[in-house]
C-alpha cells in the first residue's frame, strides 16, 4: 500500500511543478511592458519604470526568477493583485469560502438526486421511468448552464417571485465574515438586526445549488445506472437473491455498496467541472467567489490575481484527483497491485 | 429475347461491410437518429443562410428600437418577425439562422485542431516511448489539471477575446483526450502480427504510424470527436457569453447572451430563444455521438 501511495504522490510532483511552470510562462506572454502587465501603472518615468523593474526582480536571469517564483508559491505567496494591492493569496482566501460553500451545496444536491434515481433506471431497466431519466441526464449533460440560470431566474425569481436573483444575502442585512461560510457566519452573528438572515442566506442558495449542480447530477445519474447494471448482472447477486433475499436488500446492500466505488471516483472527479461551472454560475448570480473574481481579474487585467488563481486551483484539482486516486486503491486491491 | 424472364437472382450472402454495420446498428438507435436529423437541419440551415433567413443578421429595424417587437405569441408582435426583434432592433429569427454557422465552424475547428495535435501526440508518445513519452504525457496531465474552461479564460486573457482565439483556446484544452486515447490504441496496436508484418516487409515509422496503426484506432477517435464537437460549441459559447469569445454585433448563440441578463424582465424570448438553440444543438450531438459509441464499440454489440 505504502508503495501504492508513494507512486501516485511521485507522479504528483512533476505534474505540480508543472503547473507552476505553467503559470510563470503564462504572465509572460501577456504582450506589453512586463511592469505594465504587473503593475498596472501607466505613464510612469523611465527611472520609476526600471525601480519597479528592479524591485520585483524582472531585471534577473529567467531562471533565477522561476526558482525565486517556485520558492514564493511553496512559502504561499501568489503575488500582489493589481488592482486591490492586497496578495492574491489573501483574496483567494477570503472569496473561497463563497465558491466552497456553493459547490459543497450542489455535489450534495446532485449526489442525493442521481444515486437514487440512477439505481432506481437501473433496477428498472428499458421502462419508462429508464428511458426518462437517461433522457433528462443527457439532457442536463448537454445544458449550457450559463443560460439554465438565467432561466431559472427568468422562471422563479421574475415571474413568481418565490427567489432572489443575486447575491448570497440580502442587503437588509450585514454579517462579518468569521469563517466566510454564510451560513455558518449566518448563525454566528448575535446582533438581533440579523434575525433570519440565516434563512435567507439558504434561499439565497437555492438556484445557484440547482445550477451549478445540473452537470455533476446528469453525470452521477448516469455513472450510478450503469455501475449498477454492471454489478446486477454478478453472480453474487444471483446468489443472494437465489438465497431469497428480498429485493430491496440485494440491490441496496449487495449491488450498491460495490456499484458505489466507481461512482464516488466519478463525483470526485467532478470538482474539475464544479470549478469550471463555477465561473459561469457566479457570473450568473453575482455570487462573489473565486469564478466570478477570475472572471473580473481578466477584465480588469489583474495577471497577478489569474496566475495566482490559476495555480491553486489547479493545486486544489489535483490534490482532490490524488485524494480519490488512493481512496479507490484502498477500496479496490486489483488497482493497488497493478503496477 | 424480350419474353425470356431470368430467374430472380438468388440473393448472395455477402458479409456485411464494417461502415454499413455502423449504420445499420445507428439506425437502429432512434436517439442517434433524432440528432442526425437535427445536425442535418443545422448544417441546412448554415449552409443557405442567406436564402433562408429573411433578413441579414445586423440589420437594424429602427421601429423596432423605440417600441420593442415581441416574439408572435406575445401581444403587438409584428408579422415580419417571427421570433420578435432583440434590444437594438435585429430580428432574433434571422440572427438565429446565422448562429448555427458559428455553432458548426467553432466545432468543426475545435474539433479539427485538437484531433490533429491529439494524433500526433499520441503517436509520437506511444511510438517512441522514453523521454518523449513522459514529456509529452506529463504536459497532457498540466493540461488536464486545470479545468477546462479556466484554461481556455485564460488562454484568451494572453491572445486577446475574439472567435479565433476562443476556438483556440477551446481546441488547446481538448488535445489531452485525443493524446490519451491515440496513445492507448497505438501501444495496444503495435504488438499485433500486422504491424510486424509491415515493419518487416520494410514499411518506415512514418508509414507504419500514418498508413498501418492510425487507420485502426480511429473509432474511438471519432466517438471522441463527435462528443467533444457538442463541448466545443458549449465552451466556446461560455466564452462568448463571458464576453470573451466571438463580439458582438457577430450572432454567435453564447454571445447573443452576453447581455441578457439585463434584458431578461423587458425582453425574456432574447434570453430564452439563443440558449435553446445551443441546447439543441448539444443535445443533438451528444445523442449521435452515444449512438456512435454503442455502434463503434464492439464490448457493446448485441
Amino acid at each position: 500500500m505504502l508503495r501504492f501511495v508513494l507512486t501516485r504522490v511521485g507522479l504528483v510532483i512533476p505534474t505540480f511543478l508543472g503547473i507552476i511552470l505553467l503559470t510563470f510562462i503564462l504572465i509572460r506572454l501577456v504582450p506589453g511592458d512586463p511592469v505594465q502587465v504587473r503593475v498596472g501603472e501607466r505613464g510612469i518615468t523611465e527611472e520609476r519604470r526600471l525601480a519597479l523593474l528592479h524591485e520585483m526582480g524582472l531585471d534577473r536571469p529567467l531562471h533565477v526568477q522561476f526558482f525565486d517564483y517556485v520558492g514564493g508559491v511553496l512559502q504561499g505567496d501568489l503575488g500582489i493583485s493589481i488592482i486591490t494591492k492586497k496578495p492574491v493569496m489573501v483574496e483567494f482566501l477570503t472569496l473561497f469560502p463563497a465558491t466552497l460553500e456553493l459547490a459543497f451545496f450542489a455535489i450534495l444536491f446532485a449526489a442525493s438526486i442521481g444515486l437514487p434515481l440512477g439505481v432506481i433506471a437501473a433496477v428498472r431497466r428499458g421502462s419508462a421511468f429508464d428511458h426518462t431519466v437517461m433522457g433528462l441526464s443527457l439532457t442536463g449533460y448537454s445544458m449550457p448552464i450559463f443560460w439554465w440560470g438565467l432561466l431559472l431566474i427568468l422562471l422563479f425569481s421574475v415571474d413568481l417571485g418565490w427567489t432572489p436573483v443575486a447575491k448570497r444575502l440580502s442587503d437588509d442585512y450585514f454579517v462579518d465574515q468569521v469563517t466566510g461560510f454564510m451560513l455558518i457566519d449566518t448563525l454566528l452573528s448575535d446582533d438581533p438586526m440579523n434575525e433570519g438572515s440565516f434563512l435567507d442566506a439558504l434561499h439565497h442558495l437555492i438556484l445557484p445549488t440547482v445550477v451549478l449542480g445540473t452537470v455533476p447530477l446528469a453525470v452521477i445519474a448516469r455513472m450510478t445506472r450503469s455501475a449498477m447494471l454492471e454489478v446486477l448482472g454478478e453472480d453474487y447477486i444471483r446468489t443472494a437473491r437465489a438465497k431469497g433475499l428480498g429485493s430491496i436488500r440485494v440491490v441496496a446492500v449487495h449491488a450498491l455498496r460495490n456499484a458505489l466505488v466507481p461512482v464516488v471516483t466519478v463525483i470526485g472527479l467532478q470538482v474539475g467541472t464544479l470549478m469550471g461551472g463555477a465561473i459561469l454560475t457566479e457570473t450568473v448570480f453575482s455570487w462573489p467567489g473565486i469564478g466570478k473574481w477570475l472572471v473580473e481579474s481578466i477584465g480588469r487585467r489583474d495577471y497577478p490575481a489569474l496566475q495566482g488563481g490559476v495555480l491553486v486551483i489547479a493545486a486544489l484539482v489535483m490534490t482532490v484527483n490524488l485524494a480519490v486516486d488512493l481512496l479507490y486503491g484502498l477500496l479496490n486491491p486489483r488497482i493497488r497491485h497493478r503496477r | 429475347m424480350t419474353d425470356i424472364t431470368l430467374p430472380a437472382a438468388e440473393p448472395v450472402s455477402r458479409p456485411i461491410s464494417p461502415s454499413r454495420e455502423v449504420w445499420l446498428s445507428l439506425k437502429a438507435n432512434k436517439g442517434a437518429m433524432a440528432g442526425l436529423i437535427v445536425i442535418v437541419l443545422l448544417v441546412i440551415a448554415a449552409v443557405f443562410a442567406d436564402i433562408i433567413a429573411p433578413y441579414h443578421y445586423a440589420q437594424v429595424f429602427k421601429e423596432c428600437v423605440v417600441e420593442v417587437c415581441p416574439p408572435a405569441w406575445r401581444e403587438g408582435s409584428d408579422p415580419r418577425f417571427i421570433l420578435g426583434t432583440d434590444a437594438v432592433g435585429r430580428d432574433l429569427w434571422s440572427r438565429l439562422i446565422h448562429g448555427s454557422r458559428y455553432s458548426l465552424f467553432i466545432g468543426s475547428i475545435v474539433v479539427t485542431i485538437s484531433l490533429a495535435a491529439g494524433i500526433l501526440f499520441g503517436l509520437l508518445s506511444g511510438f517512441f516511448r522514453g523521454t518523449i513519452d513522459i514529456l509529452i504525457m506529463r504536459a497532457m496531465d498540466i493540461i488536464l489539471s486545470v479545468p477546462s474552461l479556466l484554461l481556455a479564460l485564460a488562454i484568451v486573457a494572453i491572445l486577446g477575446s475574439g472567435l479565433l482565439n476562443a476556438m483556440i483556446a477551446v481546441a488547446i484544452t481538448y488535445i489531452p483526450h485525443y493524446a490519451r486515447l491515440a496513445r492507448a490504441a497505438v501501444l495496444t496496436e503495435l504488438p499485433k502480427d500486422y504491424v510486424t508484418a509491415s515493419r518487416v516487409a520494410g514499411a518506415g515509422t512514418l508509414r507504419l504510424m500514418l498508413n498501418t496503426v492510425l487507420p485502426n484506432c480511429l473509432a474511438p477517435l471519432i466517438v471522441q470527436a463527435t462528443l467533444s464537437f457538442s463541448t466545443a460549441i458549449l465552451d466556446a459559447a461560455a466564452l462568448g457569453f463571458l464576453g470573451y469569445g466571438a463580439q458582438a454585433p457577430t450572432p454567435e448563440w453564447g454571445t447573443m447572451l452576453a447581455d441578457a441578463r439585463s434584458l431578461i424582465r423587458s425582453m425574456p424570448w432574447v434570453v430564452t430563444l439563443p440558449g435553446l438553440a445551443i441546447l439543441i444543438t448539444v443535445l443533438a450531438f451528444n445523442l449521435l455521438g452515444d449512438g456512435l459509441r454503442d455502434a463503434l464499440d464492439p464490448k457493446l454489440k448485441r
